[in-house]
């Protein structure tokens, strides 16, 4: 089973040192969530393993193989979709297959399975900007995974969502998970989105990054195996979990 | 008792709201849409007024300034009879040719040299000081040395109005290219893209409404230079038959080319920008 792993890892911009001898090991079928205050160098780990950033010290490993550069195992989603405004949002997903030159008529019918996956039928003839914010999401999510990655690698991706739709994608993200059979590495601001989400939430703080803490928690496997949202989030043990996450991020910290 | 006289009351006030709000939102931005073009039908209206009465009063000899039937007529004469040689849609076609010939001729090299310009390091050193040298440069200025280097013939016409073009193709599709979010680019790269696919796939399309935009200016740069490039030996184009004209002091010629070649450049503008609209739909809508 393929990890992806970080290895005592150091990000240095400017000679500045961002992130100091993190370690992160991710298999498939985890969910990991960084969590962390501002500057914690969150968004830089998720860029080394994207292979976008090198680390200055350590090593950032695929099933075992050091990663050079991005790769198609590993499908990158931003917080701001990156979306290609001049494709429709079939041949959007259908991105990752055109560069590997499958047919159209099989692109066409694989883009339109993922964007059934995604729940948003029937959309793949629209352009990008008649679509709302929760839809370029999804949009998103169905075109990484249709290069068919090991790895999800999530930077932020429902931060720019307003509350609402944002707690609707993360059961959406839940389900796509399980369906898809990956593994998720991904960047978040939300105390609760990390619980709801994570099979393991990792702890930094900033000045310069560094893990403070690492939480093994096990909500959305129990939505995974079929507890609804709410009954997990009206569970005694989800807000008790919420205090201590809450105290970890801010340990040290004067309010 | 207090109840009762309030729920009696509510709907007299209600509508009296009503009755105000609708006559103070509306018509004011109705009449400043209006307005703004009502403004500048009128001021061509004025200038033609101004221009035809000037010449009825004959307060300046019809050599300076003809009168706008005379300039009439003289389209009409030389859409059918035609002046030095050549019908006026000889003319046209003429510059027309050599306008879009250079235009092909700066989009296969300058759109090329954008991209090195926006993408390497290397591309910007060599590319960014001989655009920036050949950019303010006149075209009266460089005329003659085209002229010494490729002769009196067509292909001369052409360079000089291909390099006034050049410039703004180039610099254009740079500033396109720098542009393009950094984002789209690492998405892409992460979907597989290797660097030749990111520049076809991702650089170009992003950069599209730049291009567009540079041709637009371009084709407002060529324009321009028209007349200075018919300036040497040619027998036919609009440019040609101004200073014809200007030689004889035939000037309702003068005028009505000076009128044909403004229209033209309308149209340009017009259908451009129209293609804008159809190739690029999603300019400013991210």
């Amino acid at each position: 089973m393929p990890h992806l792993v970080l290895n005592k890892v150091s990000v240095h911009y400017d000679g500045q040192p961002a992130v100091e001898n993190v370690s992160i090991d991710v298999a498939k079928g985890d969910f990991v969530v960084l969590v962390g205050r501002s500057g914690c160098g969150k968004t830089s780990l998720l860029n080394v393993a994207a292979g976008l950033v090198e680390p200055a010290r350590g090593a950032a490993t695929i099933g075992g193989r050091p990663i050079t550069g991005p790769g198609s195992d590993r499908a990158v989603v931003f917080q701001n979709d990156a979306l290609f405004p001049w494709l429709t949002a079939r041949e959007n997903v259908a991105f990752a297959l055109r560069l590997r030159g499958v047919p159209q008529a099989e692109r066409a019918r694989r883009a339109d399975e993922l964007l059934a996956l995604v729940k948003l039928d029937g959309v793949g003839d629209k352009r990008i900007w008649e679509l709302s914010g929760g839809m370029r999401q999804r949009v998103g999510l169905a075109r990484a995974l249709a290069a068919e990655p090991e790895f999800l690698l999530l930077d932020e991706p429902l931060g720019a969502l307003d509350a609402l739709t944002r707690e609707r994608m993360q059961t959406t993200l839940l389900d796509l998970w399980t369906a898809a059979q990956v593994g998720v590495l991904m960047v978040t601001h939300g105390i609760e989105e990390a619980l709801v989400l994570a099979t393991r939430i990792v702890v930094l703080a900033p000045g310069p990054g560094r893990v403070v803490r690492t939480f093994e928690t096990g909500f959305s496997r129990r939505y995974a195996a079929g507890e609804p949202i709410r009954a997990i989030k009206a569970d005694p043990a989800f807000a008790a979990a919420r205090g201590d996450l809450t105290d970890a991020i801010f340990e040290g910290e004067a309010a | 008792m207090s109840v009762t006289s309030y729920s009696e009351r509510q709907p007299t006030g209600t509508g009296e709201t009503d009755a105000l709000s609708v006559p103070w939102s509306r018509p004011t931005r109705k009449r400043r849409v209006v307005s703004s073009r009502i403004i500048s039908a009128a001021t061509i209206l004025v200038v033609l007024a101004a221009w035809a009465l000037s010449a009825r009063l004959q307060l300046v000899s019809p050599v300076f300034l003809p009168s706008p039937a005379a300039v009439w007529s003289k389209f009409i004469v030389v859409i059918n009879d035609g002046f030095v040689d050549a019908t006026l849609l000889q003319h046209i076609t003429a510059s027309l040719g050599r306008v879009f010939a250079a235009l092909v001729a700066a989009i296969i090299v300058g759109v090329p040299v954008g991209l090195a310009i926006g993408i390497s390091t290397v591309g910007r050193g060599i590319f960014d000081p001989l655009l920036e040298f050949l950019r303010p440069i006149p075209p009266l200025a460089y005329l003659p040395l085209v002229i010494i280097w490729f002769g009196i013939g067509e292909p001369s016409k052409i360079l000089v109005i291909a390099i006034a073009m050049l410039a703004p193709v180039a610099l254009s599709t740079a500033s396109g290219v720098r542009g393009v979010s950094k984002e789209r680019i690492d998405a892409a790269r992460s979907l597989g893209a290797t660097k030749r696919q990111v520049v076809r796939h991702v650089i170009l399309p992003s950069a599209l409404p730049s291009i567009l935009t540079g041709l637009r200016i371009a084709l407002g740069a060529g324009w321009s230079t028209l007349v200075a490039a018919e300036l040497v030996a040619a027998t036919r184009g609009l440019g040609f038959m101004i200073q014809s004209a200007a030689q004889f002091l035939v000037t309702d010629v003068v005028v009505m080319g000076i009128l044909v070649i403004a229209t033209i450049a309308f149209v340009l503008e017009f259908i451009i920008r129209r293609v804008e609209r159809h190739l690029v739909p999603w300019a400013g809508r991210e």
